[in-house]
């Protein structure tokens, strides 16, 4: 049975939680593992995508066309691919990331912002590469408003639309309804990105895979914003479960998570409490090391930060929103103290 | 006062009857100040632009620019067209002798944000207003490096999906590099980035931009910048009137790529005028905010100009 393409973001999504500090040699040692291993593409750009160190979302330790570029001498199978927010990156770093060795894009936005990436599938094209689109925060909106967003993107170009639970906020029925209705939709193939803020990652990929799903992402050892990611090596071994023809070399995997990754991890990323508030207030995965770090050093709970940013609609990359919400929470803190005080 | 010696009224047309040229139609109308609108020029006889005009008492055309170079006195044109349309006005317009206030990313002339550099840019015969998000940010940009030098300044626009139209939308990267551009040239920052994100939200968002600001050196006092934004609003306000810092600007310290740093956070908000267009449109409202500012300014140039012996 033809598997579904397995992607590897940990040197993208992973970024995230190493707070944007990859170093070469990780990269080195994590491109060369996964591409022995037999994984087709890895993805590897500051973690917001290219030109994402910022303030806004952090600087990077070494500079994301470095680590592409590093990535591309370490494989001899595997492609690379790079991440691009329309809003954030331009065809400028693209064409960059080209000459350093990027061969495959995946091009993302807000799930209802398809039409903000036109001129950027149109480069990819016209350069002969694969295109992939992502739209972002997929639990906001109803598959068939999905369906029509994913469209938009098959029509500049795209070869592949995925449906990217940013928030980790779908359950495994959402999902594959999700996948279900783009596999319906569209000519081109249809993907499925994780997070695991609800302890659902694995399950929600084998949901989108059992609805048709053509490719799939991990990270190894989950490694990725929020409660992090579906784990590849775990998306491998069900893929071999399923009985999937996947090529993929499963002990290889279980052996680069544990021996190579987990060792330079910050902190296993696990659905713990601000995790899990991420996931049932459906905000985006990456706020949440900016929310533990503005709630600490404003004396605020980062849950009930987390839970205001998800009443107030956040999208994707608004974590400037973190510091408003924060002050406002904070104030009004201080007032009712101040009340209490009085009483 | 200057204005009380200054009779008389600089005729002005407007180019385009979408959303920017209706909106800006109708701040000029509110507040002529020393501009009388001549002319509405559209292409499209279905537009509500136009309609408006024609309910209005407005003088309006569908033969787009033609009408527009026929009245001599016709002297300041707002281009509110297309970045393409514009490059064939610019040269109509220079030949002409009129003066092209440019709405749209063609950037031909100039970039000019009212309150920092219009006076430098006041005998040119076309300025451009660079983006929305850049006439909100690089006033706060310039705030902080007229009092202490900037490395680096980054914003971040965000802005109510419905108020982004089709011309953001296919040219979002022109519109990054711009405003970034913008920051640097205008701003006056060594180095400028730019962020603009769409939120579907409904009811929509109001316009926010987040600012911020990498001082080069530690030994500055903090109340000299805070003193010199909350000018700046004031100036900015006197013809954005929802202009506003959400909270006082927060001071931090930031590991750099360049060591640890200063950093100075500006909340902004942008709440829209409702001319024509919605309040949550603020992003649209501080583009023809400013270019009914730029326009009154130079009518001033022009009718002082003439009374000079």
């Amino acid at each position: 049975m033809k598997s579904p393409r397995l992607t590897d973001t940990t040197l993208r999504d992973g970024s995230h939680a190493m707070r944007h500090q990859f170093t070469r040699q990780q990269v080195r040692e994590v491109a060369q593992a996964l591409d022995k291993a037999g994984v087709p593409v890895l993805e590897v750009s500051h973690g917001d995508g290219l030109s994402g160190s910022s303030i806004q979302y952090g600087f990077s330790g070494t500079n994301e066309m470095e680590l592409i570029e590093e990535a591309r001498n370490a494989v001899t199978q595997a492609r690379i691919a790079a991440l691009l927010l329309p809003g954030i990156g331009t065809r400028k770093e693209m064409k960059e990331a080209i000459a350093r060795g990027a061969q495959v894009f995946r091009i993302a936005t807000q799930c209802t912002e398809a039409d903000i990436s036109q001129q950027h599938f149109g480069m990819v094209k016209e350069m002969g590469l694969e295109a992939v689109g992502f739209l972002m925060m997929s639990h906001m909106r109803e598959p068939g408003v999905l369906a029509e967003q994913a469209l938009l993107m098959e029509g500049y170009g795209a070869d592949c639309v995925y449906i990217v639970d940013s928030a980790g906020a779908l359950l495994p029925d959402g999902a594959a309804a999700r996948v279900r209705a783009l596999k319906e939709a569209l000519k081109v193939q249809v993907g499925f990105h994780a997070h695991n803020n609800l302890g659902l990652a694995l399950g929600n990929t084998v949901a989108a895979i059992d609805a048709g799903a053509d490719q799939v992402d991990g990270t190894l050892r989950g490694l990725g914003a929020g409660a992090g990611n579906a784990a590849t090596e775990l998306i491998a071994a069900a893929l071999d479960k399923l009985g999937f023809d996947h090529g993929l070399d499963v002990f290889g995997l279980l052996d680069a998570a544990e021996f190579i990754v987990a060792p330079f991890m910050a902190f296993q990323p696990i659905p713990d409490r601000d995790s899990i508030a991420i996931g049932y207030a459906g905000v985006y995965s990456t706020f949440l090391l900016h929310a533990k770090r503005l709630g600490q050093q404003y004396g605020v709970d980062p849950l009930e930060i987390l839970v205001e940013l998800g009443r107030r609609k956040t999208v994707a990359g608004q974590e400037d929103w973190i510091l408003d919400v924060t002050i406002e929470l904070a104030k009004q803190k201080e007032l009712h103290e101040r009340e209490a005080g009085v009483r | 006062m200057m204005d009380r010696l200054l009779d008389g009224k600089v005729k002005v047309a407007i180019l385009g009857s979408g959303n920017i040229g209706s909106d800006l139609m109708v701040k000029i109308l509110r507040e002529p100040g020393h501009m009388e609108l001549s002319l509405l020029a559209g292409i499209d006889p279905q537009s509500e632009g136009l309609a408006r005009a024609r309910s209005l008492g407005i003088n309006s055309t569908t033969q787009g620019i033609d009408p527009v170079l026929a009245d001599p006195e016709i002297r300041i044109v707002f281009d509110a067209t297309s970045a393409q349309a514009h490059l064939r006005h610019e040269k109509m317009l220079r030949d002409a002798g009129r003066i092209a206030v440019d709405l749209t990313p063609a950037a031909r002339g100039p970039y000019v944000i009212p309150p920092v550099n219009l006076g430098e840019h006041i005998d040119e015969p076309n300025v451009n207003l660079i983006t929305c998000g850049g006439q909100a940010t690089i006033p706060l940009v310039y705030a902080v490096s007229r009092v202490t030098p900037v490395s680096y300044a980054e914003m971040v626009s965000t802005i109510a999906s419905q108020s982004a139209g089709p011309g953001t939308r296919q040219n979002i990267d022109e519109f990054t590099d711009t405003t970034a551009r913008g920051i640097e040239v205008i701003g006056k920052a060594q180095q400028g980035k730019a962020i603009i994100i769409l939120n579907p939200a409904d009811p929509p968002i109001l316009m926010r931009n987040t600012i911020y600001a990498l001082l080069e050196s530690d030994s500055v006092d903090h109340q000299d910048i805070v003193d010199s934004i909350d000018k700046m609003i004031n100036t900015v306000q006197a013809y954005v009137p929802g202009y506003r810092l959400k909270n006082a600007p927060v001071f931090e310290h930031r590991e750099t790529p360049d060591g640890r740093k200063t950093l100075v956070v500006m909340l902004l908000e942008v709440t829209g005028a409702g001319d024509y267009l919605p309040k949550f449109a603020g992003n649209l409202d501080i583009m023809t905010a400013s270019a009914r500012q730029v326009g009154e300014v130079m009518a001033q140039h022009i009718l002082e100009q003439r009374v000079k012996p």
